[in-house]
């Protein structure tokens, strides 16, 4: 990875035209003026050597590798991995080649070298109890390691609902403890990319936008990217429609699935879900889990898991009729007991009647 | 408490208690109604076609002559909203889904777009007999901090539910959530309050039937 | 005397029944019953909704009978009923409330309002808080035989009078007759020709009918202030006479409230149904009519319309007969809109008419309006009727707008054209 990206790109066999079509595609995805497109393009394809190559440190965390397995996998050979050319990733457990002593050496020499410039991004969650007993990486727990690392970077990326909300490791009883990055650090700017694992455009689109204006992305009241967050999955659904007109699958194998109407009936959870799922696709726009026939997961969303199940339709209600046979025992109790009470009552007021005469007519 | 706990609570302890409250409240307060009684007419009665309680529970939906003209607002307006409650509540698919799952009926529901316009006209007409409420001597009368407090409760299902729907004011999620929390309040208040006209109309109707068709009257 | 506070919540709880908590339950304040009623109608004052003139009764029922209201009462939230809250419902409960039941009729949620305000006056009445005329002619109909303070001397003399009018004999504590004869007050003293026409008729239609010297008098003030144990002495002068003289039919006159007290009260306070059966003289007419016995010689010529009594057709029940024979007698009967079963009432019955402070006859006279309209509309100078109560009421009411209307009773006018 010599001289400028742009050199790279070429002997790669990638023209700067895709690449600068990729630049606005991604920049018209995070709703960019056009001019950002090619901004983004100008300033990825210069950087040139490794003092200009922001440094970005990947702390794993409770995680299951998905995250790392979705930005990799996915994207390679295709233009998007290649983006990670313009940073300079200085720790990722997955991807690097040093192990042991030389990893942790390379991590702190990170750390002091880019004190106070270099880019963090945590997946999977951090336990807390225990004492964080949990999850150790090199002596260290989760937490030690996340506070010391965040105290010299210039922003942190939550990759993955893990990181983002707690994800999986918190859903109930969530016995490690497990918090969200967002849960600790409180003093530098917290990017989440939330997903299980997120769309992998969505990732390198933020780290693009960081690269290019060196600033966090707007963000909503989740810290989630407005770009690819704003709408939910429902909203930008190609089954919309269907749902409109009351068309709706009953089961996977009947013939509304057949006709590929809406599968909100069977659980879909794309009313509640912000992500870009509808627009981006998945495996390079080949498709998603709606458009293969199964409802949103929802696992974008803060504690998707414990969200009462993902074959359970949205307007479904958890358990309502457990309670309701008591309340209703209760009630009829209630209700004989106040008969006595008041019949009690009227005989009383009968008995206390006395035959009324002329003179019960006058004060 | 994040907006999905807030939903994952108003769907499932929340509208535990609300439904538990609500059967509670109905059985309690039907029997406490219609456990007093009463008192078998001895005289001998005059049979005449159509004067009996089965016949007024259904005559009275219909407005007596001369009485539509006399208070159009309190007629149109309440015929609007209540057939609209009925078609929001009864034709809307979730709602169907709902009432499905917790009763194994469904029936064909109508597409969203008419809910929506029907939930517009619900709301309209509702705003319209609250004005009339205000503005009719009578009615304001005889309103007490009850009747303003019901009609709010009334309100803010159908409000929240076509806000949720049209992605108004707060997100989607939250929306519903506060959907569903409205519904709760409302399924809570209704044994206790004139609200629980929905159970006791029936039977109102069938006395006043009754009691005037012993008497040989169609009432 | 003896009447109280306590007896009037005591009366209250007993009388409060399911009807009247459905009722109360079911209403939603939408105020229709008070476009039903012609006190309401006719000042435009809000405090004459019919419901609202059961405010007191429906807090003795929330308190006493249900557990909301009691824990309600409990801590200071629903106030208790007061006798000065009484006085002041006195007007809207009696001098205001004709017991029409037209709010009934109307009220969506199907409330019997009128029901409910025949219950209330039970305990206005023995908390003492009944209108002075109301307790008057309760007082003289125990004490002397009649509202009016009339005595038989009195029917003696009409009966005399009717003899000499027909030229026929009319029996008198006559047992195994078909039918006994009751009149009301106001026949005997201001229409004595409806004895007369009744002579006539059921010669014809060789019906034997007889009076009761000991129980002459139809109409029943107990029920009209509200007092079901005066109610029942009352009424039982004439079911003891019926039963001893072992008659087949009573026969209910042209008075409102006295075929309500009779034909469908009574049995209720007496707790069993009569040995013999109570029919209204227009039930007797129609038939009459419909066998073909009621045959007209000549038939009225001015346009005219009926005032149906409320406590005979609205509230009474007899609805079909009176339009035929209306039209038998009439050429010129114009149906009116508001008829039948939606007929505005005087504005005197249910005992208002009794009441003879200057605002309650004021009141009554704004009301009257109603059926001043009615008239004026119709472009008519006769309105007949078939209620002595009513007769006075709208008489009275002609005097105070100065109309030159005519006012007849049907069975007189029925009487008067038929065929000797």
């Amino acid at each position: 990875m010599q001289g400028p990206l742009i050199d790279t790109l070429a002997r790669r066999g990638v023209t700067r035209r895709t690449f600068f079509k990729y630049c606005a595609t991604l920049a018209s995805l995070m709703a960019l003026p056009p001019s950002a497109g090619r901004a983004m393009a100008e300033a990825m394809a210069a950087a040139p050597a490794a003092s200009r190559r922001p440094s970005v440190i990947w702390l794993p965390f409770q995680e299951c590798t998905g995250c790392t397995e979705s930005i990799t996998r996915s994207h390679s050979p295709s233009i998007e991995g290649l983006i990670f050319d313009a940073i300079s990733l200085d720790y990722q457990e997955t991807l690097m080649a040093a192990a042991g002593h030389q990893a942790e050496e390379a991590l702190h020499h990170a750390m002091k070298e880019n004190e106070g410039k270099y880019l963090l991004i945590v997946d999977g969650s951090i336990p807390l109890g225990l004492d964080g007993a949990y999850s150790c990486i090199a002596g260290k727990t989760n937490l030690e390691a996340l506070k010391e690392a965040a105290k010299g970077a210039a922003a942190i990326v939550a990759m993955g609902s893990c990181a983002a909300f707690g994800g999986i490791p918190k859903a109930n009883p969530n016995p490690t403890g497990a918090v969200s990055v967002s849960d600790i650090i409180k003093d530098k700017p917290i990017i989440n990319i939330p997903g299980c694992p997120p769309i992998p455009v969505v990732m390198t689109g933020v780290l693009a936008h960081y690269l290019t204006f060196g600033t966090v992305p707007e963000l909503d009241k989740l810290g989630r990217p407005k770009a690819f967050y704003g709408e939910t999955i429902h909203d930008r659904c190609y089954r919309r429609p269907f749902y409109d007109q009351g068309k709706f699958a009953k089961t996977f194998d009947d013939e509304g699935a057949r006709k590929g109407w809406c599968l909100f009936e069977l659980g879909c959870k794309g009313p509640v879900t912000y992500n870009a799922c509808a627009t981006v696709k998945w495996n390079a726009g080949t498709s998603w889990p709606v458009e293969s026939g199964h409802g949103c997961l929802g696992c974008s969303e803060p504690d998707f898991w414990d969200g009462g199940g993902f074959y359970r339709a949205l307007s479904r209600p958890a358990d309502p009729l457990k309670m309701a046979a008591t309340a209703a025992a209760v009630g009829a109790a209630a209700g004989v007991a106040i008969t006595f009470a008041n019949r009690a009552k009227k005989s009383s007021a009968k008995a206390a009647h006395e035959t009324v005469t002329l003179a019960d007519l006058e004060k | 408490m994040n907006e999905m706990q807030f939903l994952t609570w108003v769907r499932g302890p929340g509208l535990d208690i609300a439904i538990g409250i609500f059967l509670l409240g109905v059985l309690w307060r039907l029997i406490e109604i219609y456990s007093l009684g009463r008192k078998v007419d001895v005289a001998p009665g005059r049979h005449r076609d159509g004067a009996s309680g089965l016949h007024t529970v259904f005559r009275r939906s219909v407005p007596p002559p001369g009485m539509i003209k006399r208070s159009p607002v309190t007629y149109i307006g309440g015929y609007v909203f209540h057939i609209g409650l009925a078609i929001i509540v009864f034709l809307f698919e979730p709602h169907i889904i709902l009432i499905r799952d917790l009763t194994g009926l469904s029936w064909p529901g109508l597409p969203s777009q008419v809910i929506d316009l029907v939930s517009v006209i619900t709301l309209g007409a509702m705003l319209v007999v609250l004005a009339d409420r205000i503005k009719n001597p009578v009615k304001r009368y005889l309103s007490t901090f009850a009747d303003w407090f019901t009609w709010t409760l009334t309100f803010l299902p159908v409000l929240t539910g076509w806000m949720a729907v049209q992605h108004l004011l707060l997100p989607y999620t939250t929306m519903l959530a506060l959907h569903i929390l409205s519904v709760e309040l409302l399924l809570i208040v209704l044994p206790f309050t004139k609200l629980f006209h929905a159970f006791t109309v029936f039977g109102s109707r069938w006395y006043l039937g009754k009691i005037n068709g012993h008497r040989g009257v169609p009432v | 005397m003896s009447a109280s506070l306590q007896k009037g919540i005591n009366a209250l709880k007993e009388v409060i029944d399911a009807p009247v908590a459905s009722y109360f339950n079911s209403c939603v304040h939408c105020g229709l019953c008070a476009e039903a009623c012609l006190f309401h109608l006719e000042t435009g004052d809000p405090k004459y909704t019919p419901i609202h003139k059961l405010e007191p009764l429906r807090r003795v029922y929330e308190q006493e009978y249900t557990l909301l209201g009691r824990l309600k009462k409990m801590v200071g939230l629903s106030k208790a009923v007061t006798d000065d809250e009484l006085e002041e419902w006195k007007e809207l409960v009696y001098d205001s409330c004709t017991m029409c039941g037209r709010c009934s009729m109307v009220c969506p949620v199907g409330n019997d309002i009128v029901y409910m305000v025949r219950k209330l006056r039970e305990g206005m009445a023995v908390s003492g808080h009944a209108p002075d005329g109301i307790k008057g002619a309760t007082k003289r109909t125990v004490e002397i035989g009649g509202p009016m303070g009339l005595k038989w001397p009195a029917v003696a003399n009409v009966i005399k009078k009717a003899e000499a009018a027909t030229g026929e004999t009319i029996n008198v504590d006559k047992p195994g007759v078909d039918y006994l004869v009751l009149l009301s007050s106001m026949e005997i003293v201001n229409y004595p020709e409806y004895l007369e026409a009744l002579v006539k008729i059921f010669k014809k239609a060789g019906i034997t009918f007889t009076l009761a010297s000991d129980a002459f008098e139809a109409t029943n003030a107990g029920m009209q202030i509200g007092a079901s144990d005066i109610a029942k002495v009352i009424v039982s002068r004439i079911i003891n006479s019926a039963e001893k003289l072992g008659v087949k039919y009573v026969l209910s006159p042209e008075c409102g409230h006295a075929y309500m007290a009779i034909r469908w009260e009574g049995p209720n306070l007496i707790g069993r149904p009569y040995k013999f059966e109570v029919r209204h003289v227009l039930e007797v007419l129609e038939e009459l009519r419909q066998k073909g016995v009621l045959k007209m010689k000549d038939k009225f010529k001015e346009p005219l319309i009926l005032h149906d009594p409320c406590q005979i057709v609205r509230r009474g029940g007899v609805l079909e007969a009176p339009e035929p024979l209306v039209q038998t007698v009439a050429e010129n009967y114009i149906p009116i809109v508001d008829k039948q079963k939606w007929n505005w009432c005087c504005g005197g019955g249910g005992g208002a008419s009794a009441i003879h402070t200057e605002e309650a006859e004021a009141l009554r006279a704004k009301a009257f309006r109603i059926k001043k309209r009615q008239i004026e509309e119709n472009g008519v100078n006769t309105m007949v009727t078939f209620c002595a109560n009513c007769r006075i009421v709208i008489e009275e009411g002609f005097d105070h707008y100065e109309m030159n209307t005519q006012l007849l009773g049907l069975t007189e006018l029925l009487a008067e054209h038929l065929e000797d």
